[in-house]
């Protein structure tokens, strides 16, 4: 379990995490979403202890990251791909990872197994690597140590279509084994698919956090009716405002078993009745930040 | 659902004991050889001492083709390239950003940083071992050659020295890689430091006579040259200028290089 308390890191005048508070839970996949430049790789930071805080903390199972006697052993990180000594081969990494650790140097060729990076691939230097299969090198160094925690810093960027599911079912199977994982993303898409829960972070603030379910119920209904303007009106009767939508459709705050009812008294003909969803957690992604974000002044 | 067994992640999860120091040290000595730039520079090590060697034979008068010349003729290009391996052990963990990996790994930079010092040091004495084994055999090798009598002219005295220097120019690469943290930044700044301050003032030697007795006072190439001679045992007043000059070209910038070292954010 990983817990963050008031964490506030500040330059000068900038503040670039401000008074974060959330817990990424075991068994659980918790997606840390939020626009290019929003905190998250500075907190991630903060979390492993490369940078420190100007105040509050970051526990891993109640200890500070730098009291963990090998924390390789218990946390698993991968804060950037690119990361690594050009001049090193892929297999070195490895290696200097395993003996720092302490473990076996069978571990090796497992973890390269799992992330599928071939005999001749592990032997070529790391300057000749593609983003995506730095991206597995980097996963394979973070799952060397068997941790009960992940902490991962957009782990997805650079993997093509293939690579991406096969991120996702792995943290999936990691999380529903007890394990901890908390990854980073700008891309809505990912988090949506992958995480239990979803913290949302903009300009270094926690702008909404929960379970996915909660942060996707948005409650609302979507209609279509041969005769919109008498179900409005209806609706309007109910205390509900309605707005057309450009294709035809009516969107309403009520919940499509009240709608039902209304269009029901109201003697209109439905064409199509359920719950808003679509866009969904996007909308609000885009909602949240537009204030924050730099496309602010277009939105 | 399949029914296979989920094995929970991080089974056997008894309290794991600290990184021992030892194992830090011994990753961090194989970092310095296990990359491209790491390699060359011990290849090239190891080619110039034996180019050094050739050259005494070829070249030094018969009279000359002692011990001490060959161990000079080796000693010297390896005193020279050593401290870039320690300077780039230190700053690739910034410039090539694996510091990322190393300090989260071990994330108590001071035991990093230990760890490197004690490699840097180790390597600075082994090699210098291994560049008088050179020198033997090129002696050996040479004196049969040329038909002239084997002179072993150095003292053990001599070997504590040459390896005292070498170490110190060693903690100066490790000194300019902590203070400046990028490769680039710490190579320019160490030739700087080798070549440029040794001209500098001995051009201020050659048109004020009077600097001649201050220089070894505020130059520590030329306060440490002795170390390299084959002479005889330093006087007091050597050993005083060494430390003056290291004291205020090494120890003091490395406190400064160590403070930043523990402070910087790693990026």
């Amino acid at each position: 379990m990983l817990i963050l308390e008031s964490l506030t890191k500040r330059y000068g005048d900038f503040t670039a995490v401000d008074d974060i508070s959330f817990t990424a839970r075991s068994g659980r996949v918790t997606g840390f979403l939020g626009p290019n430049g929003a905190g998250k790789s500075t907190t991630m930071r903060i979390m492993v202890g490369l940078t420190r805080p100007t105040s509050g903390s970051a526990t891993i199972s109640g200890r500070l990251f730098a009291d963990l006697p090998n924390p390789g052993r218990e946390v698993g990180v991968l804060l950037d791909a690119s990361a690594q000594h050009a001049g090193r081969t892929g297999r070195e990494i490895l290696t200097i990872a395993q003996r720092t650790m302490g473990l076996p140097a069978t571990r090796v060729g497992e973890m390269l197994e799992l992330v599928s990076l071939t005999e001749a691939e592990a032997e070529r230097r790391v300057g000749n690597y593609s983003l995506g299969m730095r991206q597995r090198l980097g996963i394979a160094t973070a799952l060397l140590g068997d941790p009960q925690v992940l902490i991962l810093d957009e782990p997805a960027n650079g993997l093509d279509p293939a690579g991406i599911r096969w991120m996702r079912d792995l943290l999936r199977g990691y999380a529903n084994r007890g394990g901890t994982v908390l990854l980073s993303s700008h891309l809505i898409h990912e988090i949506e698919i992958v995480a239990d829960d979803i913290v949302v972070i903009g300009n270094g603030r926690i702008v909404a956090q929960g379970t996915k379910e909660e942060l996707l119920a948005s409650p609302g209904t979507v209609v279509r009716a041969a005769d919109l303007l008498d179900l409005e009106l209806a609706l309007g009767l109910h205390g509900h405002a309605a707005t057309r939508s450009g294709d035809g459709a009516l969107r309403t705050d009520a919940d499509p078993e009240l709608v039902g009812k209304v269009a029901l008294e109201a003697g209109v003909a439905l064409t199509e009745l359920r719950a808003a969803d679509g866009a969904g957690l996007e909308e609000m992604f885009l909602e949240l930040t537009s204030d924050t974000s730099r496309e602010g002044a277009l939105a | 659902m399949t029914a296979v067994a989920l094995e929970p992640v991080g089974t056997a999860r008894a309290a794991f004991p600290r990184i021992p120091l030892m194992r830090v040290t011994a990753v961090e000595l194989r970092k310095m050889f296990n990359t491209r730039s790491g390699f060359w520079l011990m290849a090239s090590i190891v080619i110039t001492s034996v180019l050094a060697t050739a050259a005494v034979i070829l070249f030094a008068p018969d009279d000359k083709l002692t011990y001490s010349t060959f161990g000079t003729a080796v000693g010297w290009p390896i005193a020279a390239i050593l401290p870039l391996i320690a300077v780039l052990s230190v700053t690739s963990e910034w410039s090539q950003r694996s510091g990322l990996t190393t300090f989260t790994l071990v994330p108590h930079r001071s035991r990093v940083i230990l760890a490197k010092a004690i490699s840097a040091v180790g390597i600075g004495i082994v090699s210098m071992l291994v560049a008088f084994a050179v020198g033997a055999v090129g002696n050996v090798v040479g004196t049969a050659i040329t038909g002239t009598p084997l002179i072993w002219d150095i003292a053990f005295l001599d070997v504590i020295y040459i390896v005292i220097g070498n170490v110190l120019g060693l903690l100066t690469g490790f000194m300019l890689g902590t203070l400046i943290r990028s490769s680039p930044g710490a190579l320019a700044a160490y030739f700087v430091y080798t070549f440029l301050v040794p001209g500098l003032t001995g051009a201020l030697e050659a048109s004020q006579k009077s600097f001649a007795d201050v220089r070894p006072w505020v130059d520590p190439g030329e306060a440490q040259a002795p170390l390299f001679l084959f002479d005889r045992a330093l006087s007091a007043v050597q050993w005083a200028q060494i430390g003056v000059t290291g004291l205020v070209w090494l120890v003091i910038p490395m406190v400064i290089g160590l403070r930043l070292v523990m402070r910087s954010e790693i990026k």
